[in-house]
């Protein structure tokens, strides 16, 4: 039998030279889809390939990897990648935000600030900000050439007509450099403003649909808005629980049968450094205890 | 109470140390033989092998019995390490006029040189259980013939010597064929693409297709002009020797449509080509296959496109079972986050809705 055996950080170099051409390529064009020959990786579609990949490519000897999804580095799909690298590469893990070099992630930006010392890798599973629009890979293509955006903007007038207010509440969309309209992943919009003049490195890898796009450091990251109604985050009625900060991204967790509800950070480290320096909340300590 | 936050690592292990133990079910029964997989469940590893796109019997034996007898699971395990391999170049075309033939069929004319060769086939039988096989029943030999050396032409070879079936386009060997598991794929794509798609692509999708032209969407007038199944040589062409070195046999089903004619005011009116190809022995397969790719066809030969079938975007985008699966399974993975953003904003919504009918009771009273 053909006994299996794997590079540093599983892709060949041969892979991994044709995905860092893909991203030297995308950090060129700031937000524009480059596509790059997605490989199957050894875990689903759908499940963060392409993050993965990205990661897999980046990834040097020395590196401090973090991942999260949902904001946290404990949820399954988090560990089965960490340790994915673990196994394949070998390298430091954390979950410390500013000890990571790099980091992956699903769904959330890091509440702590990044810095330039680090890469934000994002797994994307639709890159196409336009697609829910117009299906048609050959029609989204043009459009971003043309730079014709108006469909999107006629999107988010009918929600305002509808709703009153933009019904879009994740991947939100935001132009970078003032130029490509793009899909910041499924991220809350709350995390948009985050990728703004952003320090760190951002990349995005989408393995199923088989794209790379980048917003370099220090890049402009604009939501699309309108001059009367103008971009806005969700905000919460009560601090985190745990750590009672007023101003991170909160999970609300269903306690009881009864309607009871606990709202908690969604960024479990940046809770837990909060916590360690004595900050507390107000369900810290009470019934419903995290263990 | 919150276990949803810690504890993961610990469960995912021992998940899979339970799905381990269900994969071997009961141990007083003996395991399962990779040998018995791929001797007995035969159809089962063409058909990983085919989606896989690996052509290795043993690997595949071993990927249906890991993955519990799931066939997509199994394919995927497949593609994984098939990912991984250098690729050291591409073969000569296989010669499937000069397949070894096992089985062999033409529903386009009675008899035809080489004759017609059933084989091993479930077409005909009579599709009762049969409770012999709960035991491990004595099977009589099979019946031998002889042996002819009688050249065994290509149906659609007949149909072209007389022009009736348009020409198969020559390799053109300064043109390299396009791999989409090296190169991403873009649209339009042209027909080697299209036929690595469809030969990659998941049985059940391209049946379901290929049945929706028959069924009038898309409709391509197709007959079966050839099914054959049986061994190719492969030969590869080594920079250092100069010559095809033959690197061995592999089996194949191919499937020739021959399907409605087309004419122009240049050209005499002549049948028209699908084609289907798959490791193993893999007819239902082929035949999806040789039907979607002729609706494939449809802008090339200057037909309405207005099918599914012959929707080449929408066909090679969601063929793909790996991907498929991996996408919609992706939907167990947690959401919360995005899904916190929803309900804030849905609760928002159900306030200004109730804030308003309220407002508007208040203003009916005040008029009364």
């Amino acid at each position: 039998m053909n006994a299996p055996v794997y590079n540093f950080a599983y892709l060949d170099e041969q892979t991994k030279r044709m995905i860092r051409r893909a991203i030297l390529k995308a950090i060129a064009i700031p937000g524009y889809q480059v596509p790059f020959a997605s490989r199957e990786m050894p875990m689903p579609y759908g499940w963060g390939t392409g993050g993965v990949q990205v990661t897999a490519a980046i990834l040097g000897r020395d590196d401090t990897l973090k991942v999260i999804d949902q904001g946290s580095d404990d949820t399954t799909n988090a560990i089965s990648i960490r340790k994915f690298f673990e196994k394949t590469a070998a390298i430091k893990t954390t979950t410390v935000t500013s000890d990571a070099t790099v980091i992956q992630t699903r769904h959330r930006i890091p509440e702590t600030a990044l810095n330039d010392n680090q890469i934000l890798v994002y797994q994307v599973p639709i890159p196409e900000p336009l697609r829910f629009l117009e299906p048609r890979e050959t029609e989204t293509r043009r459009m971003h050439a043309l730079g014709e955006y108006g469909l999107m903007h006629v999107k988010l007038y009918e929600d305002i007509a509808r709703h009153g207010h933009i019904a879009t509440t994740y991947a939100y969309p935001v132009k970078v450099n003032d130029r490509y309209v793009m899909d910041p992943s499924p991220t809350p919009k709350f995390d948009n403003p985050k990728m703004d003049d952003c320090a760190a490195l951002q990349l995005f890898g989408a393995g199923r649909e088989k794209r790379i796009y980048a917003i370099p450091p220090h890049t402009k990251v604009t939501s699309l808005d309108f001059e009367d109604h103008p971009f806005e985050t969700y905000r919460f009625d009560a601090p985190c629980a745990l750590c009672g900060s007023g101003v991170s991204y909160l999970d609300e967790v269903v306690v009881d049968d009864k309607g009871g509800r606990m709202f908690v950070c969604s960024d479990t480290d940046y809770c837990e450094t909060r916590r360690a320096d004595g900050h507390q909340g107000a369900g810290f300590g009470a019934d419903h205890q995290v263990s | 109470m919150y276990v949803a936050v810690k504890g993961g690592e610990r469960a995912i292990e021992n998940a899979h140390q339970l799905l381990a133990h269900e994969r071997r079910g009961d141990p007083a029964v003996p395991d399962l033989s990779l040998a018995q997989i791929s001797g007995q469940l035969t159809l089962a590893v063409d058909r990983v092998m085919t989606e896989g796109s690996l052509y290795d019997r043993e690997l595949a034996a071993l990927a249906i019995k890991q993955a519990r007898g799931d066939l997509i699971e199994a394919i995927f395990l497949l593609r994984a390490f098939r990912a991984t391999l250098p690729r050291f170049g591409a073969t000569e075309p296989v010669d499937t006029a000069a397949m070894h033939v096992r089985r062999r069929i033409s529903s386009t004319f009675k008899d035809i040189p080489g004759g017609q060769i059933l084989g091993p086939t479930f077409d005909y039988t009579h599709r009762l259980l049969d409770p012999s096989l709960t035991q491990d029943a004595q099977v009589p030999e099979p019946a031998q013939g002889e042996v002819h050396d009688a050249p065994m032409p290509r149906v659609t070879d007949i149909l072209g010597a007389d022009g009736l079936i348009e020409k198969s386009p020559k390799a053109d060997s300064d043109q390299p064929i396009g791999d989409l598991t090296r190169e991403p794929l873009s649209f339009p794509a042209d027909r080697d693409l299209r036929l690595q798609n469809l030969a990659r692509g998941d049985e059940g999708f391209l049946l379901a297709l290929g049945y929706s032209t028959q069924r009038g969407f898309g409709r391509t007038h197709p007959f079966a002009g050839e099914i054959r199944f049986g061994e190719v040589e492969v030969e590869f062409i080594a920079e250092d020797a100069g010559f095809a070195v033959p690197l061995g046999s592999i089996t194949l089903t191919e499937c020739q449509m021959v399907n409605q004619f087309k004419g122009s005011a240049t050209e005499a009116p002549c049948f028209t080509r699908g084609y289907g190809l798959a490791f193993g022995q893999s007819e239902r397969k082929t035949m999806s296959m040789a039907l979607v790719d002729r609706a494939l066809r449809a802008r090339e030969l200057g037909e309405d496109a207005r099918s599914p079938a012959q929707d080449e975007e929408f066909v090679m985008s969601h063929s793909d079972n790996v991907q498929a699966t991996g996408f919609v399974e992706h939907l167990k993975l947690p959401h919360y986050v995005d899904f916190q953003s929803e309900l804030g904003l849905l609760r928002k919504l159900r306030e200004e809705f109730e804030a308003a009918k309220e407002g508007d009771v208040t203003l009916a009273e005040a008029a009364e």
